[in-house]
């Protein structure tokens, strides 16, 4: 009997003979941690490995498996993928992740894990993971000290920022922080002197957040994954959730089981579809003419609620003059959905109240994607839909914290809690800060490049360049763009370029750049994209399960993550990155102000606790770190539909405290776990549509008629508060001498006592107001939300009733185009349409999950699904490779899937793969031993230019292309 | 005593491969063996149904039957294991298995477990109990711990349901009368309609 010690290396592993070969050179943790004086290059590390990495070789000598007779630590995290939250029991033996267990006591997940996050402990192994800091050298990666790399980046942006202002460096920031590090992200832009500082929710729920807070008031998921056990329909447009969101099905299914119907609409029979009652194929981009050929029928047939309408909405009018166009024959013209499925549906909606209404990226990603989410909210507001438990927008965001960071404003056109840009919004932040406001605006390039009115507008006050854009920052005219001079220096921490469009020109722009910073826990594709010699950085932040902090999910809930493991290799945690460059800069001590540094270390609770002093806007103030990990220790106290906490210390609080959580945390508010439900008082969870945009337009009052949250003083609409308002009522004696003081000439938003809030929510009233939704924004290109053709579409004759819009010549400081690129017909060279989507096993670009053994093995090629009578007409076999080819040049060589998942004349790529350039595997140009288990061509290569005309987002569901064998 | 069984509700399966990583990270199972899969029929079409298949530790195990060094045996519990000490990966037992729940190691016949590999219903082998040599060879054993296949505590949608078929029948019995009329599970057409 012959057994070998089992390997903990993963050389047992391998797609290729390319792979085999890697993890045979690669210096796996446990080798590297013996052999700790050498490098894979032979030269000396003893300097660079610190006595925290010594002593974890003891630890980890043996591996990762549990070992008999150890003292095992349970320790609660949550999973780092998507959005759902789901609790993660992490066992730790000795410093080292040896077991995972089901977090059975999580009322999001109730134990449940999808394939990634049943895998997350692989994130202890960590073999692939980039590590230690490395830069380019005649093109080589070579290794360089944490001290030596900051220092020579940190030289470099400093001489950029003298020579070419501030906006010249691009700080690029990530849904992976965790709300802690999204905050004090912001911050650091500010404080460096840019609002060239963005982060991936531009290309990915940016569409949404525009449509839906200006349509209700907030930007968020109204109800919950738990809510949706009591709905009687769902609607998924857009939405995979089988694949995307896999936990959140838990509760779908068992809503299904409870008897709603499910019905899918989606240009692909997806794994969601397979489970639903009624599915819809549509043309990929027609979602409003959907909408509204829906709420045709709706309105045909007297399905409204008018009671509701009248009540709660502002609009409705225009809206009906627009739908009345969309008659059945139009609709299935333009969506290519017949009659009968389009009234079945809507009949199906009007007959199962209250049904819920859940969108994702194939409804955001658009040059339209600003008039789908509004159109998505018009048709739960004509049904009535809003603010009940089993209706809402559940809109289903990405990331595991890309809420949280959306939140944070980790954008370019606002300051965290979506206060904006104005001198009121930095005033506000400033103090919040405890720095001079003069102090930030010189820090800024003070000359103006952009006229708003009549006035000349300096860069501090001006949206900054979307992450969606970044390339033209670098490679347009310096003239053509609202700042001083174009990008020179990019730092993408925690971004995967390959989720980004127009592949061929981000290699240019990386090429072009004078320097490139490169911060994630794995080299990423970034890494092997560009052809330079130099000026360019790698740096190894550490994962979220190596530090802790907070991290909201997407129904608002927070949760706080204890750290499971030190951080491996020579990682660091982005907090302390963070800091440690804002001490190069100089601006530390104004950096954390309040926030005590052990080291090199800012304390995450004090941060926590410095946002909750100044985020009044969306009630990101009652949730201290103290509150959220109570709401960790006595999580199974919650109930799992309502998710409030039946008895314990919590007893009627809200899991997670989910924003709004109004007031300071002495105040107790339990958090809001419906958005606009008004049968709670708001001091309960209670809410209703918020006064944003004005009391009147036109004459007619924008104020709610005779709604109004349970328990409300004001029995009818009201605008939102400020100090005059309660002086005006007779509540101002409400408030302590204190909070006076504070409250003197403030609002609700600015008011950084918290007073305002407390007595306005004690009368029974809600801050902001109590308004009307709008269904018109007539702030907004498109009031009405209308239907407009892609700007590559193969429909011709769509294009004259449905163009796209007129190039503009500066949106977010960039010329962007529309009517110049859709005028040109690719049609016949380019017949079919291009759209992309996820897979379970992968999230994001992939570069972590794809470097994870456990997932890299259930999807080892990229493909691309194309329909049987497609592949019979281009001559294409399964399995076979093809050439899939964008009218702009960028092409992908990848396998042949023949499927009639998607329809005849659509062809569908999933998005995650990279490490491939034109049919070339890039492993050589990863750094020893750190390339993904698992690359491929990037899909997002094949797509093109196309944003949305309020975000910017990234037009990435519908292109044109071709197909050849390859 | 106990009869352990699984049982995959198809109408809630939506193949995410939870129950497959979730085995993998448990037992560290090498690239290239599967103790579990999800097979999914009817992929991309209307019916598309999918199923997570694993050892089903039969009573009457067909691989125990065939096996020529009679390497199996089947704990009170009802769990099918395997001594790796005395198998010798012939792979009859593959030959014999309806589910293809035997697994070999790919780079060499006796690679990285050695012999055949399968599912243990997380319940080791015939080593101690909880021991450093157990865990080598056959992954965890969470029946002795108290708990059960990580596979199933894990499901995404809880559809993979495992422990005492006693309870796991109860389980499915309720949820099949909450959804209303016949079983949906999938294969109920093809052997009761018509």
């Amino acid at each position: 009997m012959k057994l070998r010690k089992k390997s903990s290396g993963v050389s047992a592993g391998g797609t290729s003979d390319v792979n085999n070969r890697l993890s045979g050179q690669a210096l796996n943790r446990r080798g590297f941690l013996r052999n700790s004086g050498l490098t894979a290059g032979g030269a000396a590390l003893a300097v660079t490995a610190g006595p925290a990495m010594l002593q974890k070789a003891t630890a980890a000598e043996g591996g990762n498996s549990p070992k008999a007779g150890v003292e095992t630590q349970k320790v609660h995290s949550v999973c780092t993928h998507c959005s759902v939250g789901c609790g993660v029991i992490a066992e730790v033996q000795n410093g080292v992740w040896t077991g995972q267990e089901p977090d059975y006591d999580s009322p999001l997940n109730l134990g449940a894990h999808c394939a990634k996050g049943a895998s997350v402990r692989e994130h202890g192994h960590g073999e692939r993971r980039l590590k230690y800091p490395m830069k380019l050298v005649g093109g080589k990666w070579t290794q360089v000290s944490w001290d030596d790399a900051i220092n020579e980046i940190g030289d470099k942006m400093l001489e950029l920022r003298e020579q070419y202002s501030p906006d010249s460096v691009y700080w690029l920031g990530s849904a992976k922080f965790n709300n802690e590090q999204a905050y004090l992200f912001r911050k650091f832009a500010a404080m460096w002197g840019t609002n060239n500082v963005d982060h991936q929710a531009r290309i990915c729920h940016s569409t949404t957040v525009a449509g839906v807070a200006n349509t209700w008031g907030y930007g968020a998921m109204t109800n919950s994954y738990n809510d949706m056990h009591n709905s009687k329909a769902m609607f998924f447009i857009g939405s995979n959730a089988a694949e995307a969101h896999p936990v959140a099905m838990q509760h779908i299914l068992r809503g299904k089981e409870n008897g709603a119907k499910l019905i899918v609409v989606d240009p692909r029979f997806t794994r969601t579809a397979a489970h639903a009652d009624q599915f819809v194929q549509i043309r990929p981009g027609s979602d409003v003419g959907v909408i509204w050929g829906l709420l045709w029928h709706v309105f045909e047939n007297g399905w409204e609620d008018k009671e509701f309408i009248n009540q709660r909405v502002y609009g409705m009018d225009e809206i009906k003059a627009e739908v009345a166009k969309w008659n059945p024959a139009e609709c299935e013209r333009v969506t290519g959905v017949p009659e009968d499925q389009m009234k079945q549906v809507a009949q199906t909606m009007a007959e199962n109240r209250p049904g819920t209404i859940v969108w994702c990226m194939g409804g955001t990603q658009h040059t339209i994607g600003n008039n789908n989410t509004r159109a998505y909210c018009v048709m739960q507001l004509a049904l009535g839909n809003m603010g009940v438990s089993g209706g809402g927008a559940n809109i289903f965001r990405g990331h595991d914290n890309v809420q949280g960071a959306t939140d944070m404003c980790v954008l370019s056109h606002s300051l965290p809690g979506y206060f904006g840009l104005s001198d009121g919004a930095w005033k506000h932040w400033s103090a919040v800060w405890g720095v001079e406001h003069e102090w930030i605006k010189n820090r800024f390039d003070p000359d103006a490049y952009e006229t708003v009115g009549d006035k000349q507008v300096p860069p501090i006050n001006r949206p900054g360049m979307p992450v969606s854009r970044w390339i033209d920052g670098v490679l347009e005219d310096a003239d053509n763009i609202a700042q001083k001079d174009t990008v020179k220096a990019m730092v993408m921490w925690g971004h995967a370029p390959n989720s980004q469009t127009r592949g061929p020109e981000m290699k240019q722009a990386m090429e072009k750049l004078e320097l490139l910073v490169v911060i994630d826990p794995y080299p990423t594709h970034s890494a092997v994209i560009p052809d330079r010699q130099e000026g360019m950085y790698l740096l190894p932040a550490c994962t979220q399960f190596e530090t802790s902090g907070s991290v909201t999910a997407s129904n608002r809930s927070l949760q706080w993550r204890d750290r499971v493991i030190e951080p491996l290799f020579e990682s660091q945690p982005d907090h302390v990155i963070m800091y440690r460059f804002a001490k190069k800069f100089g601006f530390d001590e104004h950096l954390t102000q309040n926030i005590a540094v052990n080291g090199d270390e800012p304390v995450i609770e004090d941060i926590t606790r410095e946002f909750n002093k100044g985020m009044w806007t969306i009630g990101y103030t009652g949730q201290s770190p103290e509150r959220i990990k109570e709401h960790m220790k006595y999580r199974h106290t919650f109930n799992t539909t309502t998710l409030q906490a039946e008895g314990g210390p919590l007893d009627g609080e809200y899991y997670g405290l989910p924003w709004p959580c109004w007031g300071t945390p002495e105040m107790k508010h339990p958090g809001t776990p419906l958005l606009y439900d008004t049968s709670k008082p708001v001091a309960e969870g209670g809410l209703n549509f918020r006064a944003r945009f004005g009391t009147e337009r036109d004459g007619e009052t924008l104020l709610a008629e005779g709604s109004y949250s349970v328990g409300s003083e004001i029995q009818d609409g009201y605008p939102e508060f400020n100090a005059d308002i309660l002086k005006n009522l007779g509540w101002w004696d409400d408030l302590t001498d204190d909070e006076k003081a504070l409250a003197e000439g403030k609002n609700w938003k600015t008011d950084r006592s918290g007073g305002i809030q407390r007595v306005v929510i004690d009368h029974g009233c809600a801050p902001f107001g109590n308004a009307k939704a709008r269904a018109v924004v007539w702030t907004f290109p498109d009031p009405v939300p209308i239907h407009r053709e892609p700007l590559y579409t193969n429909r011709r004759d769509l294009v004259a009733d449905y163009p796209t819009y007129e190039d503009r010549k500066s949106h977010y400081r960039l010329p962007t185009r529309y009517g110049s690129i859709q005028a040109t017909d690719h049609s016949a060279e380019f017949p079919l349409i291009h759209t992309s989507g996820r897979l379970v096993e992968y999230e994001g670009g992939g570069d972590e999950s794809r470097s994870n053994p456990w997932l890299a093995e259930l999807q080892q090629d990229m493909f691309v699904e194309i329909n049987p009578a497609d592949a019979n007409t281009y001559g294409v076999k399964d399995e076979q490779m093809v050439w899939v080819e964008s009218p702009e040049g960028g092409k992908i060589k990848v396998k042949a899937m023949v499927t009639s998942r998607v329809a005849r004349g659509v062809v569908f790529t999933p998005f995650h793969f990279a490490g491939h350039a034109e049919g070339v595997d890039l492993i050589d140009k990863y750094p020893a031993g750190a390339a993904p288990y698992v690359r491929g061509e990037p899909a997002n290569n094949a797509f093109t230019y196309g944003y949305d005309s309020v975000t910017q987002m990234q037009e990435s569901k519908c292109t044109l292309c071709k197909l050849t064998t390859a | 005593m106990a009869k352990m069984k699984f049982l995959c509700d198809a109408e809630r399966c939506i193949e995410c491969n939870g129950c497959v990583t979730a085995c993998k990270n448990e037992h560290e199972v090498p690239w290239g063996v599967n103790r579990r899969r999800v097979v999914t029929l009817g992929d991309g079409e209307p019916g598309e149904k999918s199923i997570s298949v694993a050892c089903m530790h039969c009573t009457d195990a067909p691989c125990q039957a065939v096996c020529p060094v009679d390497c199996f045996y089947t704990t009170s519990d009802g769990i099918v294991l395997h001594d790796k000490n005395l198998c010798i990966g012939c792979g009859y037992c593959f030959y014999a298995c309806p589910f293809g729940a035997p697994q070999y190691p790919q780079d060499t016949a006796f690679g990285v477990r050695g012999k055949m590999d399968k599912c243990t219903f997380c319940a080791g082998g015939p080593e101690d109990d909880l021991s450093d040599a157990e865990y080598e060879k056959y992954g965890r054993n969470r029946i002795a711990e108290g708990t059960l296949p990580l596979c199933a505590e894990m499901c995404s949608t809880k559809a993979l349901i495992a422990g005492d078929g006693d309870e796991v029948a109860d389980i499915y019995r309720e949820r099949v009368l909450r959804r209303g009329g016949r079983p949906q599970t999938w294969g109920w057409d093809t052997a009761y309609k018509a």
